[in-house]
Order: C-alpha cells, then sequence, then structure tokens
C-alpha cells in the first residue's frame, strides 16, 4: 500500500494498428505525491505520453487498448470507475496542459469562455468562475485581464498562450497538473519563464506535477524525480543528479551522451576566401520589420550560425539569400556577384551551388516520390548526368554518405524515421555538389540522439568536402557543438556577432546573456548553480 | 470584416452587371425577337410596328442602355401572355418559393447536423451507419421518382395528402418532403465528415481533459470549427432550391419560379424569363453574401 497522490502500477496499453499490435507501454509504474516533481523522460514514440492520457481518459480507444494495470487515485482505480465519475475528476483534481496550446485551445470561442467553462462544467456558477479568471490570468503574468478575457488564442503569443492553458488547468486548484511538453513549443527565454512560474504555482498550491519532456535540461531545471522512457518501458528511475551522473541504463546513458553543447569549441579559418556577404538586407512585411541592415560574410568551409528566438528573421534572412523571398534593399554576394539582380539563368546556376535542408523532412520531401527521385530529380533540373547507370550508382554512394542503406532508394518517405528522412533531405543536397548548404532549423525536429548524429554527419561533410554551413538555429546546444562563429538576431537585426568561444564564454550583449542564461543545462547542478548565479527572472 | 463584405458586395455587382450583359447578348442572338414573338403568319408591317413598340429598331448600345436603365427600375416590361408587369408576375412565384425553400432548407440544417454530428461521434457504430445509409440514398435517388412515388403512396393509395396544387398547409408536406431529401443525403455527409475532422483536434482533448461532457464538446466545441465547409455546401443547395425547383414544382403543381419559369420559356414569355433570371440572380448574391457574414460570424480569424 502506498500514499502516493496518484500512482500508476503495471499499466500496459497496445495500440491495434493496420501493421499489428505495437505494445506502446509495457508494464510502466510511476507515482507522484503531493508537491512533488515527477518527469518522464524520453524519445518520441517511446510511450512517454501514453501512461499520462490513460490517466486523463483522453487515449483514442481504438486504435489504443488497454491491457492491463491500475491508476489510483484517492483510493480508487480510475481504469475501473465509470466515464463520468472520471469525467467530473478531470479538471476538478487531475489537469493537464499540452505542447502545443495554440492547437489545444479552441480556435472560435474567447479564451475567457474558454477559462471559465472550466469551471462551469463542473457546476460552479459562471459569475464565480469569471472572478476566478481574472485572478489567475493576472497571475500567471497577463497584464490586461479584462482584456484578455475578450480575446480569440490566436490574439496571444505562444508564451502566454501557455500561461493561459496553465491558469485553465489551475481553475480548480487540482491536486495534480499533468504537462506533456509544455515548453517545447517555446522560445529558450519564454521557457525558462514558464518552467519558473509552474514552479512558483506548485508552490503555493503544493500540487503534485507530472511533467512529461524530452528535454534533460528541463528535467535538470525541475524535476525531483525522473523516470526515464525508451520502447514502452521505464528503463531507469531516480533523482536527475543520480540519472546525470550514475545512468546504469544504456539507453539512459546514450541519451545523457546525447546532449548537445558539451564538444569543444571549433575554431575559424580566418584565411579561407570569402564566400558569401550580404550587405545591408533589409525585409519588412507591412508594419513587420524582419530584417532591418543585416550584413554578414561567410568563408570556405566556414560554419555560420545564426541564432534567435521566433520572429528574429533568421528564416527569412535564409529565404532571402536564396531568393525564395524577395528582400526589399541591400546586396547579397556570392562569390562577388548580387544574388538579388541575377538573372534567371544565372540564378538558377546559384540555386546549385547553393542547397537547403529544411526544418521539417516529412513536409520538405514529396510523399509520393521515392528516394531515388527525390534524390536524383535535381539532375534533371541543372541537366546533369543523362547516364541512368551513373545516376543509380551515385544515389547508393549519396545513401551510403548519410549513413543509409543503398536498398533504400526505392522506398518512399514514409517509411522512415525522422531522422532518417532528414538524411535523405541531406543527400538530396548533396547530389549537386553545393558549396553552400543552408540549414534552416535542420535538427530542430529530431531527437536528440538523432541529432547528435545528423550534425556529427554534417561535421564529417565539412571537413571531408569542405562545404560551407549557413546554419540556423535556436539551440543553442547544437550550435555550440558546430559553429565556429555565432551571429546573433533579435527583431531582425543582428546584435552581436563573433567566434563562437567568444560568445559563449563572454557574450556582451544582453539579449545574448539573457539567451544563454535561459539555456538551459542537462547537469542538474550545474543548472542549479546557474540558477543561484541569477539567471533568468 | 466589413472590408471583406464590401468587396464581396462590389464583386457581386460586377458579376450581375456581366450576367446583365450575357442575358442581354444571348438573347439577341438567338434571332430576332419580333420572328420570335409574333405569329408566323404574322406580316412585315406586323413585324415593324412590333419592333417600333419595343425599341427593337434602335442601335444596339441605345437598346442596351434602355434595358440596363430599366433593370435598375425594375421594370422588365409587360409579361406576353398575362398582359401584366413582368416583375409582378415573378415576385408573385416568388412569394411562394421563398417559404417553399426556406422551411426546407431550415429542416434539412436542423436535421444534418443534429444526425451528422451524433453519426460523427458514434463513428462505426449502428447509429453511424444507419445515417450513412439513409443518406446515401437520399443523395443518389432522383427526386422526380421519389415526388412521383410519394404521389402514388401518400395521395393516391393512402388519400392522406391532395396530390398537387396549394391551398391548405396540407398542400406544403408533399413538396418538402420531396424537396427536404437529396440536400439533406449530401449536407449530413458533408457534416459527418467535417465533424470527424474536428473532433480529433487537439482542442477536443483539452475539453476532455477539463472533464467537458460529451454533448457540448459535439454541439459547441466541435460543432462550430466543423461548420465552415457545411455553410459552404448549405449555401450551394439554397442557391439551387432559389433557382426554384422546377421538376419538384412541376409535379406537384407548385406556383413557383421554377414552374413559372418552365411555362414561360415554353410560352416564349421573354420579358418574365429575363425578370425571373434577373431576381433569381440577386436572390443568390444576398444569400453568398450572408454566408460570408455567416463564416465570419462563426470562425474569429476570418474576422480580420
Amino acid at each position: 500500500m502506498s500514499n502516493a497522490l496518484l500512482e500508476v502500477r503495471n499499466l500496459s496499453v497496445d495500440f491495434h494498428t493496420a501493421r499489428g499490435t505495437v505494445h506502446a507501454v509495457k508494464n510502466v509504474s510511476w507515482s507522484v505525491n503531493r508537491g512533488e516533481t515527477l518527469a518522464i523522460l524520453g524519445e518520441s514514440g517511446s510511450g512517454k505520453s501514453v501512461s499520462a492520457s490513460a490517466v486523463m481518459n483522453i487515449l483514442d480507444m481504438p486504435p489504443a487498448h488497454i491491457v492491463g494495470g491500475e491508476i489510483f487515485y484517492d483510493g480508487q482505480d480510475l481504469l475501473k470507475v465509470s466515464y463520468e465519475t472520471h469525467r467530473a475528476l478531470n479538471g476538478k483534481k487531475i489537469a493537464m496542459i499540452f505542447q502545443d496550446p495554440l492547437s489545444h485551445l479552441n480556435p472560435v470561442y474567447t479564451v475567457g469562455w474558454q477559462i471559465v467553462e472550466m469551471m462551469t462544467a463542473h457546476g460552479r456558477p459562471a459569475d464565480m468562475a469569471r472572478a476566478r479568471a481574472l485572478e489567475l490570468i493576472k497571475r500567471v503574468g497577463i497584464a490586461d485581464a479584462e482584456a484578455a478575457l475578450h480575446k480569440y488564442p490566436h490574439q496571444f503569443s505562444g508564451g502566454q498562450r501557455q500561461r493561459l492553458m496553465i491558469a485553465m488547468a489551475l481553475m480548480l486548484k487540482p491536486d495534480i497538473l499533468i504537462a506533456d511538453e509544455p515548453t517545447t513549443a517555446l522560445d529558450v527565454t519564454i521557457q525558462a519563464d514558464v518552467l519558473a512560474l509552474l514552479k512558483e504555482l506548485q508552490a503555493e498550491t503544493g500540487m503534485g506535477l507530472v511533467l512529461i519532456t524530452h528535454d534533460l535540461g528541463v528535467v535538470a531545471e525541475i524535476a525531483d524525480r525522473v523516470v526515464v522512457m525508451s520502447k514502452g518501458e521505464i528503463v531507469e528511475a531516480g533523482t536527475p543528479r543520480d540519472i546525470y551522473h550514475n545512468a546504469q541504463h544504456p539507453y539512459t546513458r546514450q541519451l545523457i551522451g546525447a546532449a548537445p553543447g558539451k564538444g569543444t569549441i571549433k575554431l575559424l579559418d580566418a584565411d579561407a576566401p570569402l564566400l558569401l556577404e550580404t550587405r545591408k538586407l533589409c525585409k519588412t512585411y507591412g508594419e513587420f520589420t524582419a530584417l532591418k541592415d543585416v550584413s554578414l560574410s561567410l568563408h570556405r568551409g566556414q560554419s555560420l550560425a545564426v541564432v534567435g528566438e521566433s520572429g528574429s528573421g533568421k528564416s527569412t534572412l535564409a529565404r532571402s539569400i536564396l531568393r525564395l523571398e524577395a528582400a526589399d534593399s541591400g546586396e547579397a554576394l556570392w562569390k562577388g556577384r548580387n544574388l538579388l539582380t541575377m538573372n534567371a539563368r544565372d540564378l538558377l546556376g546559384m540555386r546549385r551551388e547553393i542547397q537547403m535542408v529544411f526544418q521539417d523532412p516529412t513536409q520538405s520531401l514529396n510523399p509520393r516520390m521515392s528516394v531515388y527521385q527525390l534524390i536524383s530529380e535535381g539532375w534533371d533540373i541543372h541537366r546533369l548526368m543523362p547516364d541512368k547507370a551513373k545516376r543509380q550508382a551515385r544515389v547508393a554512394e549519396l545513401l551510403e554518405q548519410v549513413g543509409l542503406a543503398p536498398e533504400y532508394a526505392a522506398r518512399y518517405p514514409h517509411q522512415f524515421s525522422g531522422g532518417q528522412r532528414q538524411r535523405i533531405a541531406i543527400a538530396r543536397a548533396l547530389a549537386l555538389e553545393p558549396e553552400l548548404i543552408i540549414c534552416d532549423e535542420a535538427v530542430s525536429a529530431l531527437d536528440v540522439s538523432i541529432q547528435a548524429q545528423v550534425i556529427a554527419l554534417l561535421d564529417d561533410l565539412r571537413a571531408r568536402l569542405g562545404i560551407s554551413f549557413l546554419f540556423i538555429a535556436h539551440d543553442l546546444g547544437v550550435v555550440r557543438d558546430f559553429a565556429d562563429t555565432v551571429v546573433v538576431m533579435k527583431a531582425g537585426e543582428i546584435v552581436e556577432r563573433g567566434p563562437t568561444a567568444q560568445i559563449f564564454d563572454a557574450p556582451r550583449h544582453p539579449y545574448t546573456q539573457r539567451l544563454l542564461a535561459a539555456n538551459l543545462d542537462p547537469d542538474p547542478d550545474m543548472q542549479a548553480q546557474r540558477r543561484l548565479a541569477g539567471a533568468p527572472a | 470584416m466589413t472590408k471583406l463584405i464590401s468587396q464581396r458586395v462590389i464583386a457581386s455587382l460586377l458579376s450581375l452587371l456581366g450576367l446583365l450583359i450575357l442575358v442581354f447578348f444571348l438573347s439577341r442572338l438567338t434571332g430576332d425577337p419580333a420572328v420570335l414573338f409574333l405569329p408566323i403568319d404574322a406580316t412585315e408591317e406586323m413585324k415593324t410596328q412590333f419592333r417600333a413598340l419595343h425599341g427593337l429598331d434602335l442601335p444596339i448600345l441605345e437598346q442596351f442602355g434602355r434595358y440596363v436603365w430599366d433593370f435598375v427600375h425594375l421594370d422588365f416590361g409587360e409579361s406576353l401572355r398575362k398582359a401584366r408587369p413582368a416583375i409582378d408576375v415573378v415576385l408573385e412565384a416568388y412569394a411562394w418559393t421563398l417559404p417553399l425553400a426556406g422551411i426546407t432548407m431550415g429542416l434539412v440544417v436542423v436535421a444534418a447536423i443534429v444526425l451528422g454530428s451524433l453519426a460523427a461521434f458514434n463513428v462505426g457504430g449502428f447509429f453511424d451507419r444507419l445515417v450513412s445509409i439513409v443518406s446515401l440514398i437520399g443523395a443518389s435517388a432522383p427526386d422526380f421518382w421519389i415526388a412521383i412515388v410519394a404521389i402514388v403512396v401518400f395521395a393516391i393509395n393512402l388519400s392522406w395528402l391532395p396530390t398537387s396544387g396549394v391551398g391548405t398547409p396540407w398542400h406544403w408536406v408533399l413538396p418538402i418532403a420531396v424537396l427536404f431529401i437529396r440536400p439533406f443525403g449530401l449536407i449530413v455527409q458533408v457534416v459527418r465528415g467535417s465533424m470527424l475532422t474536428a473532433l480529433s483536434a487537439q482542442y477536443v482533448k483539452t475539453a476532455r481533459a477539463k472533464g467537458v461532457k460529451n454533448l457540448p464538446i459535439i454541439f459547441v466545441h466541435t460543432l462550430r470549427n466543423a461548420m465552415l465547409p457545411v455553410i459552404t455546401v448549405i449555401g450551394d443547395q439554397a442557391a439551387a432550391m432559389l433557382n426554384g425547383a422546377v421538376i419538384v414544382e412541376t409535379i406537384f403543381g407548385f406556383p413557383g419560379i421554377g414552374k413559372l419559369m418552365i411555362d414561360s420559356i415554353l410560352q416564349r414569355d421573354f420579358n418574365v424569363v429575363l425578370a425571373a433570371i434577373m431576381v433569381t440572380a440577386l436572390a443568390i448574391f444576398i444569400m453568398n453574401i450572408l454566408i460570408d457574414l455567416a463564416y465570419g460570424l462563426l470562425d474569429p480569424r476570418i474576422r480580420n
């Protein structure tokens, strides 16, 4: 008999799919006490959200099917109670917030209506609910609470939306809050604020917090205990310190080893010839300034990282250089020739020399084309390699170069995992033997272990083939591992630039300092020190 | 939103002008109106007189000018068969068609939304299958056949309802019932499909995690999101009804715009045909603007 507030015991859930039964979670047990924070750590597909969804009775059944186990709350097994009993507990005793507050808030109702509904759905009067909503909206740090009540979700920023979700979840003072990747979609500085808010609110209310995450940094920052999940099973459990320093299971060790930001910092080869230079690039969308006087230079073999939060203009910069977007003014010189005024024929040639790898390979690879077609399409466009046998040999070679089997050429994108797809996207870029590859958040959507592999691959290509990289990212750990030079952007402007070591060890601009301070360290002790050192408020 | 609506109004007026031009020149292309209107054995003198009377001897642009001027004043000339202003004849028929279309569409929308939503919520269940089968039959059965079968069964064999004509509320039952079936079958399928998509949205998970009951999840959280594609189809079907349910009105002897149009074409009462086309077009434009307004009302993201 345990006295935990909420306890999941030996839970097993299967997913019945067209391809057969998948054991989503197997014999998973965890518990959370009052005032405690439990982190469930795992990569995509590890089943880390499944048990929490079972607690909330929001698993889609079918395809999900609970095979066995118990979920104890307040002396009763939630898997055995009636639908109505479970519904009455949801929101009132156990509340949940989600990764993407924009899609998890109803787009056609005001935020106020949705927050108030949390109480009216449980039979509380509307005027009381409204008063409580106002109080909580203020508490989570939204300036004009009265006005916020009447606005719609799309009228808020991502961070504000997550704060409103938290306000909604706390309306009925639940005993337990389950947070499923609550900060993954947010910028680092906002992430730090939201985590701090969750901690404060937990201290105020004494609720138990279950935090589902893939991010070791988040675990280090907030968790009291952590369970590590892999392939539907809990492979390790303990305090964040134990896990970080004394991981027993090979998977946990691999996960910790893959955490970015611990490698040696690269140095810039200053003598390499100049390849790309932008001069005072400007771009506005209506009232919004996306780029303001952006000037930078990139040498052969260099990897230049552009970092900044969402809306800082870093993607617009990449798109303007490739003329996927027309800059308003300024110059972009490719080996001394202005890309922005180039005619269509020269532009086509330039497009061969500069290739791009996008954030989401699921969307950037045409699902109706085979891997062979995807990789060889560039040769059709640029009328290269007419010989079919040579093409096939080269595609096989490229696939091997990115660590995939040559037989994969006949397959289609949906048959691959996210990391494999990004490798295909890289092979596609390499097919045209580019001199520069622009990576727009190319590893952001990948799990850390895959991320580390892709970064290693890119680094290897740079060393062996002398390819330069313009590397757009928001994850500072990845940037530290990969780039030799860093440019920091904020609101369309470059606020700081310099060698990677200088930016990370001695940032000068307050914004860079804030960004670095908000970046969470996967080592709980390091993170505790940083917190004490007076990091983000 | 005001901007969107005013853009739509301007676009509608432009298309109305286009229709005006098209109708004018097409009606002139079908041949000399004097020959078409007058009996075959009419003398040349009669034809000249006819042309002078209707301004058909004027230059074509001047004729067009007069035609537009008359249209702006809703003057389509006299009905040749009824010796009354054509517009009066048309509006009179509309006074029958509008309630018929309005009542039918009202019933269709309510029934399709309720049944389609519940079917989507119980996807794969008995109720869902029943609704799917019934709606498929409804959407595919030809209405003239249903009308005739309905008359044979309910009017002749059972003698519950009158066969045709108007006069008592009972006369409305069969036309409404027959008109109901096809749009109901179509819209219920669209509602079901749209609700299925909306029910798998993430905000439904949030609502369930909040402990919201099933009925408000279906009819408050999901339905409003699912309505956008549905409204497009509702508008389409309503427009078809405003055009006059030609077959149903003819079979049931219902004096609406559809029957009037068919009769006028057969009787070569061109002024009435023209008036009917333009008034119908106007009604459809107004309805499209109402649909745009409904979009804005349902989805705040469209408003700005």
